[in-house]
């Protein structure tokens, strides 16, 4: 990582720290709370999506497993939401590990597709599954229980620090991936996959790979969304939308970039907010016109992101041979 | 040490290989040569794995490989430098020529085995930390072949080395694939530019539209009506 790099980082990550001291008002930690969310749910798409380029668009899926497992574990048995995050990460891997091998059998758009289809089946599944909760979902206990009870209904601020916390964790996962030998394993794979594959690089076991990580991510920040708002139903932790909104946020700042999906996360809830307060409750949908146009956008103007437009001079085929060392340990 | 027992290979509904077989001895240099389309990368892609055979078989010493993954057939002593290079733009030289020992867990032996291949290619001592899509064409596949050769394979496919790169690079490439089938590599090698192609192969098959139109020693391709006429403009 380069000096500036980190500096902005720094810089970055005080401004977090600080933020809700400053602004105390609550619809500004909401919203602030929603950004820190919606970037590690993008942080998490990207180490699938982003690195490896396979771009999911079921990832709702994960949230999902996340969201519902702790919440049943809590309910049912009483168990912390901090174990049920483990919990559902775990969940959250194994039906990745479902999911992925007939998936990986299918290319680019193929593969897309198909991840639209699971993200569907496990949506229709749990809409007519009554021990899930069925359509109506689950209302989880209001009550005052502390750190290890997950439950804090006095401030919004205990949620802004663990929002912060998890999404400061996605990040060094993400960091590590990348600087690791899998993390170069999957950008040979994103950029030349019949190369690796004659090379002796098994694509399917290093998407794989991404995919458990990527999916017990976002199954954390699923927990993390079930308890902050204390009810969970399909339509808010498995739609299509949601998984749109991860990918969209990844690839809005910056796919298979660290600080990409953070970037794309404050635009985005930034935009979303704006057209709420717009349209108000006669707008539900507005979002996804929303996705929609920047999609859009995006793909048209900016392939590269937002962070795209500032990295312009680090592109592959552009950087110079003196800079080359620096940015590979980056 | 290979033998291509009358493939069939096709591209959706597309035939592009028919019955197409060869035997490359051990050790030997052997050419698949013809036209640009006759179907002789598809023939290479099938032995390395990135292409599925509808019909026919293929041994390495004995033993068939064609149901194997292209991942699996590296360990077994295969390995493919693509058509084009196909290197890993946004990573260093290095780190390319460490992907090409991937299967390898021997950490000594690979940093002797990379030593090996910069003594063939000197200039990559030099480029070593330089991204590899900065490389100019020849360099580039000068990469693509030190990364083929750093899963230590026993035989070598390449395809089109002289693709793209300056005329003058183009001797120098034949002789550096000469020098490492002199290291005891056997090497299968594709190539449109027929000529040089036969100047340095043992055996040769001459391919046209898919199908085997001659095959024999280099020496007597290169005398042969058909090969003189057709690619050598004589």
């Amino acid at each position: 990582m380069s000096r500036r790099a980190k500096l902005v980082w720094l810089a970055a990550a005080l401004v977090a720290l600080l933020f809700p001291l400053v602004a105390a008002r609550p619809t500004w930690q909401n919203t602030a709370i929603l950004m820190l969310m919606t970037a590690q749910m993008g942080v998490a798409w990207n180490i699938l999506g982003g690195y490896a380029g396979q771009v999911s668009l079921g990832h709702a899926a994960f949230f999902g497993a996340g969201a519902y497992v702790s919440t049943l574990l809590s309910i049912k048995l009483g168990l912390s939401p901090w174990l049920g995050m483990v919990a559902g990460a775990g969940v959250s891997a194994g039906l990745s590990l479902l999911v992925g091998w007939p998936c990986f059998r299918l290319k680019g758009h193929y593969f897309a597709m198909a991840t639209i289809a699971v993200g569907e089946i496990v949506q229709a599944v749990v809409n007519g599954w009554e021990f899930l909760g069925g359509a109506v979902g689950f209302y989880l206990p209001l009550q005052e229980k502390g750190f290890w009870g997950f439950v804090f209904n006095r401030s919004k601020l205990p949620y802004y620090y663990i929002a912060l916390g998890l999404l400061a964790f996605s990040l060094l996962v993400n960091w590590a991936v990348a600087r690791s030998r899998t993390g170069y394993y999957l950008r040979a794979i994103k950029d030349e996959p019949d190369a690796a594959r004659s090379l002796g690089v098994s694509l399917t076991r290093y998407k794989q790979t991404a995919m458990v990580i990527s999916s017990a991510l976002a199954a954390m920040g699923g927990t993390l969304y079930a308890q902050k708002e204390l009810f969970i139903d399909p339509g808010s932790t498995l739609s299509t939308s949601l998984s749109i909104k991860m990918a969209l946020a990844a690839i809005m700042g910056g796919v298979g970039t660290l600080a990409g999906p953070v970037v794309g996360a404050v635009v985005l809830t930034a935009i979303e907010e704006a057209s709420r307060v717009a349209f108000g409750g006669t707008g539900r949908g507005t979002d996804l016109v929303v996705y929609g146009g920047l999609i859009v956008v995006i793909a048209v103007f900016q392939p590269a992101g937002i962070l795209g437009l500032f990295a312009s001079r680090r592109g592959p085929a552009r950087a110079a041979p003196a800079e080359a060392p620096a940015k590979e340990a980056a | 040490m290979l033998r291509v027992r009358e493939i069939a290979v096709s591209y959706g509904r597309v035939p592009a290989v028919h019955d197409v077989g060869l035997t490359l001895e051990s050790g030997a240099i052997h050419a698949v040569v013809g036209a640009n389309g006759a179907g002789k990368s598809t023939l290479l892609r099938a032995v390395a794995g990135l292409n599925r055979i509808a019909r026919g078989a293929i041994e390495l010493d004995g033993r068939p490989i064609h149901g194997l993954p292209a991942h699996a057939r590296v360990p077994l002593g295969l390995s493919l430098v693509p058509e084009g290079r196909h290197l890993f733009p946004r990573l260093t030289v290095e780190r390319n020529l460490q992907l090409g020992a991937f299967t390898r867990r021997d950490a000594a032996e690979v940093a002797e085995t990379m030593a090996q291949v910069v003594e063939i290619f000197p200039i990559l001592e030099q480029r070593r930390t330089q991204l590899a899509g900065t490389l100019s064409g020849g360099e580039q596949q000068m990469v693509a072949i030190a990364r083929g050769l750093m899963s230590r394979p026993r035989l070598l496919l390449l395809d089109e080395p002289s693709w793209g790169i300056a005329p003058m690079l183009v001797a120098k490439i034949f002789e550096t694939i000469q020098q490492i089938n002199a290291r005891g590599v056997s090497i299968l090698l594709v190539e449109q530019n027929v000529k040089r192609a036969l100047s340095i192969a043992h055996r040769a098959t001459v391919i046209q539209t898919g199908r085997v139109v001659a095959e024999g020693t280099a020496a007597e391709l290169l005398q042969s009506d058909l090969v003189r006429q057709a690619y050598l403009g004589m």
